[in-house]
């Protein structure tokens, strides 16, 4: 077997112009997808027999916490492979991906909590869904400030993919742990939001979004990652035809 | 040629008795995370109520937030001298599985901090309200908590070493991954307290610890080497 | 369905509404900071293109 479509894409300039080329199919299909997801969403879903049009918070809520979690783990696997195999595009990725998913982190907080207003009376309950997701914005924002405070951006790659890679590790005995202080806590009240079933016509805006998200993810990823490279390959011959 | 190496549990008790011998020489520095943790703990009561009865209900979990702070306090600069002065050089140079030689001296570190905040902490539990019979569970989580936490925090000192300012950072690293920790020890303790058994979350800390023996040295290891390699 | 009804979200206007609006700045949060990550990497590989370019001539 050959590596040679691996190593021509793992090059830089390869990369950086496949990437510019993929962007907008990628931005244009998001667009299209949230914009469809949240006409279907708002307007065609119906309303939930018990939470009213209030459960429609889901379409945004859902999706942004999956993209948070979906999100650190592209960045752990990517900044394992910069590290081991010393690929710098990998590094590269990594660093383009916690911005995006801190983001998404705090969206999946913040329409959590209001969510939780109407649902539960309070705007912040300490339910194991929210208090993950705050760690796990606390996991994004250490990456960040970890990689912040390195000059030397080779010395920043390598730091912080040692960190991605031990929070990784940690991300599933938190979800764990959490769970466990939780149900410990709240004992078996059955909340709103435990739905054993919910209705196709519900989860087919549902999977739009979350299918939304991933393109944009995609398209900011994209983005991102063409203006590492750059600033990565500051002295490399071939950026004089590509800039 | 063959070179002659020393066996690595002998080069990594040299690394610990030197650590010791050091701590030795200014045991004043040694004593401040100590006076940190009985401080920190005082400030409860005062803050809310002086009623032990109601401090009980937290008096666990404030045990153990003070003690991960104490212990975290101390770590910053458990790596710094040693890089800068080249010795990690000279272990990354010496042939010596790396990893092991950071776990001695984080080993001397835990003796020197954490060991010290366990003995302490059932003094400090009592002026919390927390009863003699959970004296036994409090100081077994902490023991394997405050091992944890000395290993997730020499990684994150071995991340930050060459950062200014690495206090708040080496924090900001550290702490939402030692959570769980948290999580566990303190319900342990009340568990106990409510007279379940709290073999369950004790036997998880120890897990979470032997995961962080056999895992910790590999990322120490990675980290310093970053450090010193540029 | 009228407009009207659509806008008051069953009483729950308040909370979907600005969920949702906050969707939308995160998305064009993201969407202008990656651009602009991207754009000012360019011009600073465009800028040092053109030093050299004149350091050789």
């Amino acid at each position: 077997m050959s590596w040679t479509w691996f190593h021509k894409l793992a090059s830089p300039p390869h990369a950086y112009r496949i990437l510019g080329s993929l962007a907008p199919w990628f931005g244009w299909a998001s667009l299209a997808l949230i914009l469809l997801a949240t006409w279907w969403g708002l307007v065609k879903a119906p309303a939930d027999y018990q939470q009213g049009d209030g459960f429609r918070i889901l379409y945004v809520h859902a999706p942004s916490a999956w993209m948070s979690m979906f999100t650190y783990v592209v960045m752990a696997v990517a900044a394992g492979v910069g590290l081991i195999w010393r690929i710098k595009l990998a590094h590269a990725a990594a660093a383009a991906c916690a911005p995006i998913g801190a983001s998404f982190t705090f969206l999946a907080l913040a329409t959590g909590s209001i969510w939780g207003k109407p649902m539960w009376g309070t705007w912040w309950v300490w339910d194991a869904r929210l208090t993950s997701e705050l760690l796990l914005l606390f996991l994004y924002l250490g990456y960040m400030a970890l990689r912040a405070s390195f000059d030397d951006p080779q010395r920043a790659d390598r730091a912080s993919a040692v960190l991605a890679l031990v929070g990784v590790i940690n991300v599933p005995i938190i979800h764990y742990s959490v769970n466990w202080w939780s149900t410990l806590h709240q004992p078996a009240s059955v909340t709103k939001f435990d739905k054993p079933s919910i209705d196709l016509a519900m989860l087919i805006p549902l999977f739009l979004m979350i299918a939304g998200f991933q393109l944009y993810f995609g398209w900011a990823v994209s983005r991102r990652l063409r203006g590492e490279i750059l600033r990565r390959e500051r002295n490399a011959n071939w950026l004089k035809e590509a800039a | 040629m063959t070179a002659v190496r020393t066996p690595t549990l002998a080069a990594a008790k040299l690394v610990f008795q030197r650590d010791m011998t050091l701590a030795w020489r200014r045991w004043d520095e040694v004593a401040q995370p100590l006076i940190f943790y009985v401080v920190v703990t005082t400030m409860f009561p005062l803050a809310t109520t002086p009623d032990l009865s109601a401090l009980r209900v937290i008096g666990g979990g404030v045990v153990w937030v003070a003690a991960l702070l104490a212990s975290l306090l101390a770590l910053e600069a458990l790596f710094r001298a040693d890089v800068e002065d080249g010795t990690t050089e000279q272990w990354v140079l010496s042939g010596q599985p790396l990893g092991y030689l950071l776990l001695a001296k984080v080993a001397a570190h835990w003796v020197l901090t954490g060991l010290p905040l366990v003995i302490m902490s059932p003094i400090v539990g009592t002026g919390l309200g927390l009863p003699t019979s959970v004296w036994g569970v409090l100081m077994s989580s902490l023991l394997l908590g405050t091992g944890t936490l000395s290993i997730l925090g020499g990684i994150g000192a071995a991340l930050t070493v060459g950062v200014r300012r690495g206090s708040v950072l080496l924090s900001l690293l550290v702490l939402p991954l030692a959570m769980p920790l948290l999580i566990f020890g303190s319900r342990a303790v009340s568990m106990q307290m409510d007279g379940d058994s709290p073999a369950g979350p004790l036997q998880l800390l120890a897990a979470i610890f032997f995961m962080a023996l056999s895992l910790g040295p590999i990322a120490m290891s990675a980290a310093i080497r970053i450090s010193v390699e540029n | 369905m009228d407009l009207q009804t659509f806008f008051e979200m069953g009483g729950y206007a308040g909370y979907v509404w600005t969920s949702y609006g906050l969707t939308a700045l995160i998305l064009l949060w993201n969407w202008w900071a990656a651009r602009r990550f991207e754009a000012e990497a360019q011009l600073a590989a465009r800028r040092r293109n053109e030093l050299a370019l004149e350091r050789t001539a």
